[in-house]
Formats: structure tokens, C-alpha cells, sequence
């Protein structure tokens, strides 16, 4: 038996990625883990609530919470969030003085919820 | 994130089963909340509108804002019938990113090189459903033409709520289903539950057709299940 068609899981699920199984897979191994989580969306936003992006501490990640247009700020901040252990909320949007270095070239604005893993 | 929630929903989630991880945002503080646990107050409320919806999002209740992150299986398809319609509905389903298996007790029909790629099971749908069950993710599609193969998983698929069940058949042939499904003691707001003639009604008149018009009808059904969303500060994500 089996499972070709697990590969085509579709894009509006944040429920159907892998990235929380990845995450249990690196705790076990012994890495520290932080997850970052969509939160909420304004406007047209590329990733969905739910979305997850994991980090380790070496700055490996897997998953996406906007596509590419923030993760490298979000990577940034998980590794305050893994050393502190104190819980972050980022938030991006074209609003931000930032916007065109850190910022949702589509217009949309989101929250983006960083924590530690243990 | 407490670790040991973190196994705990993707056990949940692994298994097919809904989960809610639960948020509270000042404290940082989460618990898993699987679909049948008892949730105290508007918490519960919160918690059973989201599971029947489907969609995550921030809540304020009492003054706390809490994340509810919703995990609700991947879509399935059971195909009853290792026929020519299945074998063009395995790559339609593909495409629409729903994983599909077929079973078939005859060794005739299923057979590897007729569905190449695909799970497969040549055995009765007694035998294939008690190892691995349906359920309400998953769509029934019965296709055989043949009662002693169709009307068991049929009858199962109304049980244990599978959010699509489709029968083929002519509106005649379904008019003996109707009455042998009463004669099995099942409610008439059951059996209205089945499609059939199955497939949306697109005029479809070969294989191939009919089984892009089952495979219309079984997305239309997913995505127009009942939901009853709670009122409050779930936004719907907008394409980009």
C-alpha cells in the first residue's frame, strides 16, 4: 500500500503540515525548539492563522509564516525567545516604519506568536 | 509550548482525531483540548464552535485573550469498487489533495496493475473497515453496482457520519436501496443522506466525467459542512 498522494496536502490547511511532528522530532534529539505561530491576518495575508514556522537554535527551520517575507525577522527573534524563554508577539505589515525591509509586500498585516518549546 | 502538549496533539493529530491547542496569550500557558473533552463556560462554547468550524483564531473571554490553533484531519475518500470510474477519480483525487484507497473483494477488478500507485485492498469492506474505520473525515464512495459489496459500507458511512457518502445507480435501483436501508432500520433523514444518483449534475456520460462530478460533489459537501462558528474574532485569511 501506498500513500502517493500525501505529498499534494492543499495550502489553505496549516493543519496538514509537518511542522509540529518536526518539532517533536528535534526535542527528542535534544534541540531546542521554538515555534512561531500565525496568530491572526489583516488583509491579504500569504499564510493562514495556524501557520507554523519552526526554529532551532542553530537557526534550522522548517515551515513558513508568511511565504519568505518575514521569516528571516521571525528566525531572529526565536533565538531571543530560546534563550529567554519568554514568549514573543511580532507583528508585520506594510504599516511599519520597517516595511520595506521586514514587510508583507502584498498589504496585508500579521501577528506572529513566538515561543519556546519546554 | 508545554512539551508534553506537543506530543499529545500530534498523537491527536497523527490519529485522525480533532484537537485544539489552547492558548492563553499573558501567561503563555497551553492544553490540549481533543474534540469529545468536557470545556467549562464560554471556553466550551469557544471550543466546540471551533472544532465544527474548523478555523483557528484569537478569543477574548472575560478579559483574557487566549489562541485556539484547530487541527481537523486531511479529507479521505473510501472508494467501494476497483472500476473504471475510480480508476480516473484516483487521479482527479490526487490532484485535489485528498488521499483515496479502494476496496474491492474482487480480485478481478483490484488488481496492482490497474491501479498503479494507489491503495489498494482486494477484500470485503467488512474486513477493510474493521482495520481501518471510517470516519466523519472520510468520504464513501460506492461504486460496484452490487449490493452485497455496496450496502454495508454504505450503512457504515451513514453511521459513523461521513461527511459524503455517494451511491451509484440509477434513481430505480436507489429506490431498492432506500427500502432495503428502512428494512435495516435506518432513519429516513439517514438515507436522505446518501448522494444518488451520485456525482454533481453535469451531464457527466463516461468514466472519466463521472468521476469529475464525484469528485465536485465531495468538495462541495466538505467545504458547505454544517458549521456553526461562534461570534467573536476568528478573520477569515484571504488569498494573496
Amino acid at each position: 500500500m501506498t500513500s502517493a498522494s500525501q505529498a499534494t496536502t492543499p495550502a489553505t490547511s496549516p493543519a496538514l503540515g509537518q511542522e509540529l511532528d518536526i518539532a517533536e522530532a528535534w526535542m527528542k534529539e535534544g534541540r531546542e525548539v521554538a515555534v512561531a505561530t500565525v496568530v491572526e491576518t489583516w488583509g491579504s495575508a500569504p499564510r493562514p492563522v495556524g501557520a507554523h514556522l519552526v526554529i532551532d537554535m542553530d537557526g534550522n527551520f522548517e515551515g513558513s509564516v508568511s511565504g519568505g517575507c518575514v521569516e528571516g525577522a521571525v528566525i531572529a527573534d526565536a533565538m531571543d525567545v530560546l534563550h529567554s524563554g519568554e514568549p514573543k508577539m511580532l507583528e508585520f505589515g506594510v504599516a511599519d516604519e520597517t516595511a520595506w525591509e521586514v514587510g508583507l509586500s502584498c498589504g496585508g498585516r500579521i501577528r506572529v506568536y513566538v515561543e519556546r518549546v519546554g | 509550548m508545554d512539551p508534553a502538549n506537543l506530543k499529545k496533539l500530534n498523537a491527536a493529530r497523527n490519529g485522525r482525531r480533532a484537537a485544539i491547542l489552547l492558548t492563553e496569550m499573558e501567561s503563555g500557558r497551553d492544553r490540549v483540548v481533543l474534540e469529545r473533552d468536557a470545556v467549562a463556560g464560554s471556553l466550551g462554547e469557544i471550543t466546540s464552535a471551533a472544532f465544527r468550524s474548523g478555523k483557528s483564531g484569537m478569543h477574548e473571554i472575560d478579559g483574557k485573550e487566549y489562541f485556539l490553533n484547530v487541527h481537523v484531519p486531511a479529507p479521505r475518500i473510501a472508494a467501494i469498487g476497483a472500476v473504471h470510474i475510480t480508476q480516473a477519480l484516483a487521479g482527479i483525487a490526487a490532484i485535489a489533495g485528498y488521499d483515496l484507497r479502494v476496496i474491492d473483494p474482487r480480485t478481478a477488478f483490484a488488481t496492482p496493475e490497474r491501479f498503479a500507485g494507489v491503495d489498494l485492498a482486494a477484500e470485503w469492506p467488512q474486513d477493510e473497515l474493521a482495520k481501518r474505520p471510517l470516519d466523519a473525515f472520510t468520504a464513501l464512495v460506492a461504486v460496484t453496482h452490487d449490493p452485497k459489496i455496496d450496502d454495508f459500507p454504505l450503512i457504515e458511512a451513514l453511521k459513523t457520519g461521513c461527511f459524503y457518502v455517494g451511491a451509484l445507480g440509477s434513481r430505480k435501483t436507489h429506490a431498492k436501496r432506500v427500502d432495503r436501508f428502512k428494512a435495516e432500520g435506518l432513519s429516513e433523514a439517514d438515507i436522505a443522506r446518501i448522494h444518488a444518483p451520485i456525482g454533481l449534475d453535469i451531464a457527466a456520460s463516461n468514466p472519466m466525467e463521472i468521476a469529475v462530478a464525484i469528485m465536485g460533489e465531495i468538495i462541495q459537501a466538505y467545504r458547505t459542512r454544517p458549521v456553526h462558528a461562534g461570534e467573536g474574532a476568528v478573520r477569515e485569511p484571504q488569498e494573496a
